[in-house]
């Protein structure tokens, strides 16, 4: 009785998701054929009709994401939703760039970014190459072992953690991008340059954290651990370490990003013939903004790809941990 | 009294300076290791078997050294920030003013974007479930690499100067004032909201009464990162188009000239300028706290 008078207040959200989704569907469909009846002719329909579209198009995906997200107990609904808004985002972008014949070089259409993807594409993985397999995965490993490193040694020096700690903590305020243009004097204009430029970014973050996971370990449990007359080494590698993965993965996830971020900005200041941040401010000057988008997409991906990756891993390591517990 | 504050300087001040003294020292040494093979060619070039302490020496006088030791910095530092007019090309304090204002423009508008979608966010389902995944999504993604375009792009339509840099500082800081203002607003606990509710308290009063407060230690410590990402947005904005005034534009004429006494104090500008920017924020936080009653050093 108490499960039914909602669903008499409200219609029901399923049917309601599919009778929105057609109607989302049948604009879309409508839509690019109004659109390529017109290119066909060589015009741009009317302003006005491709307004009213957008407006319809927007009110039905509102809509259809208002009646997905009333949806209970469906599987894989937190993934749905957020795809479907993208999507509408996609069509929209889609629809205004073709339906108003907004200029290429202001903002490519998504479809024109995707055909320029596929006919960049050596190059674009060229540049892929140059930027993340070299410069970011080798500033990525070096920035977090430094940093780990550093940590391990400060940690035995109270004295000199309580003079890094303040100034690391200053850093994150500091824009440390800024040594791009010498790193590159110094190392020239391959990807090593870059990689030092990654290593000043990232080594800060990872020092700060791992000196934090350091110290996680509560007092009672190192007591335990010199009851068992376990020496630093053992306390270490059975106790400490394992305490600290929550805080490195904080610090890797964290620069796993300003790894890509370091890298494609260092190149504004100087590269060879190829990298992501070469070819963005080539093509952004040549005019080809539809391979700028392209190259983006690609570093989006990169990135959200790595990051994905480093989440993974800290499931599987830290799943004792009680920010995974609850959920496993 | 005295004693706990010598104490205190004791305890907090002592190891920083000590660990500056230490970086300044290497710093000194490292600037002999990179500048000495020059040098000593340009000695040995002129005539004369140079000693060390003359390689020393001219190491850390040179003009255009590979780095340049930490007095050259401070000597053009000084120079350019205090020594000509505040409104001279040459003027350090210019740049950085040109650069601030395009960072604070971003970040007040990245800010109150932020706050409005972080409200949009919390009251409207259809927004949470839809979009929030993407503006976390967003914070893996290496977004200021479109900062040339948005440059580039509004340059063509006629827009150039302090609003495309700002849209840039925009962007970059309103992801994480969104994140951090819906974590701020969704801090009550159901207790409090159980409270509310009992009260028959309308939506617009526990968004006023509670949740606005309670997220505003939240709202803070994100404002922090923004402010700081605003600033490095706006200097990379500064970067592509070859723009004539901020400290981005220092920074690559220094590149482009081999200036590196000049890419050193326009790094150390870009510092000074960031950490003011953050302990500003922080000063304001206090500020705030204090005046609803709580106090920033009792939280943790």
């Amino acid at each position: 009785m108490t499960q039914s008078v909602p669903s008499l207040r409200q219609p029901h959200p399923f049917l309601m998701s599919v009778l929105a989704g057609v109607l989302l569907i049948a604009i879309t469909v409508y839509g690019f054929h109004g659109i390529q009846s017109a290119e066909a002719a060589g015009t741009l329909p009317g302003t006005g009709w491709v307004t009213i579209l957008v407006l319809a198009a927007t009110a039905a995906a509102w809509w259809l994401l208002g009646n997905l997200s009333a949806l209970k107990g469906w599987p894989l609904l937190s993934i749905i939703v957020p795809a479907v808004f993208g999507i509408s985002l996609l069509l929209g972008w889609e629809f205004i760039c073709r339906g108003y014949g907004v200029p290429r070089v202001l903002l490519p259409a998504p479809s024109q970014v995707w055909d320029a993807f596929f006919r960049e594409l050596p190059t674009l993985i060229g540049d892929f190459r140059q930027t993340f397999m070299k410069a970011v995965v080798a500033g990525f490993i070096l920035g977090n072992a430094l940093g780990l490193a550093t940590a391990l040694i400060v940690d035995r020096v109270p004295f000199l953690q309580r003079g890094l700690l303040p100034l690391g903590n200053m850093v994150s305020a500091v824009p440390v991008i800024g040594v791009a243009p010498i790193m590159v004097m110094w190392f020239g204009f391959g990807w090593e340059s870059k990689t030092a430029v990654i290593v000043f970014m990232i080594f800060f973050p990872m020092l700060v954290n791992a000196l934090a996971g350091l110290n996680a370990a509560d007092a009672m449990q190192r007591d335990l651990m010199r009851s068992y007359a376990a020496g630093y080494w053992a306390t270490l590698f059975k106790l400490r370490l394992p305490a600290a993965l929550p805080f490195l993965f904080n610090a890797l996830k964290i620069n796993s990003t300003l790894a890509l971020i370091g890298a494609i900005v260092a190149e504004f200041f100087g590269s060879p013939i190829s990298g992501m941040g070469f070819r963005i401010s080539v093509e952004v000057a040549r005019m080809n903004v539809d391979v700028v988008w392209a190259t983006i997409a690609v570093a989006a991906l990169a990135g959200s790809l790595s990051y994905g990756l480093i989440a993974l891993l800290e499931r599987r390591l830290t799943s004792w941990h009680a920010s995974f517990r609850s959920r496993s | 009294m005295s004693g706990g504050f010598l104490q205190g300087v004791k305890d907090k001040a002592l190891p920083v300076l000590a660990v500056v003294a230490l970086i300044i020292l290497g710093w000194y040494g490292l600037s002999v290791a990179l500048n000495w093979a020059q040098v000593s060619e340009r000695l040995v070039k002129d005539g004369g078997t140079p000693g060390v302490a003359e390689i020393v020496k001219g190491t850390w006088s040179m003009e255009r050294p590979v780095l340049p030791s930490p007095d050259q910095v401070a000597v053009e530092f000084a120079k350019t920030t205090f020594g000509v007019k505040v409104t001279a090309k040459k003027s350090l304090v210019y740049h950085a003013t040109v650069t601030a204002s395009a960072t604070l423009v971003g970040f007040a508008l990245g800010a109150l974007l932020g706050i409005l979608l972080a409200i949009g966010i919390v009251h409207v389902q259809t927004l949470d479930r839809s979009l929030m995944p993407w503006v976390i999504a967003s914070q893996t993604v290496p977004i200021l690499a479109i900062a040339p375009m948005i440059i580039v792009v509004l340059g063509n339509i006629g827009i150039t100067g302090l609003v495309p840099k700002s849209i840039i500082s925009m962007y970059l800081c309103f992801f994480p004032v969104t994140i951090g203002m819906v974590k701020g607003l969704r801090a009550p606990d159901p207790m409090q909201l159980d409270l509310m509710r009992s009260y028959n308290a309308s939506q617009s009063q526990v968004f006023w009464k509670l949740r606005l407060p309670a997220s505003v230690p939240f709202l803070f410590a994100s404002l922090k990162v923004a402010v700081a990402i605003s600033l490095t947005g706006a200097i990379v904005g500064e970067l592509p188009t070859g723009a004539s005034a901020g400290l981005g534009a220092r920074l690559l004429s220094g590149s482009y000239y081999g200036q590196t006494v000049q890419i050193w104090s326009a790094l150390f500008m870009a510092a000074i300028l960031g950490a003011t920017l953050v302990y500003g924020i922080g000063g304001i936080e206090r500020l705030v706290l204090r005046g609803a009653g709580q106090s920033a050093s009792t939280r943790s």
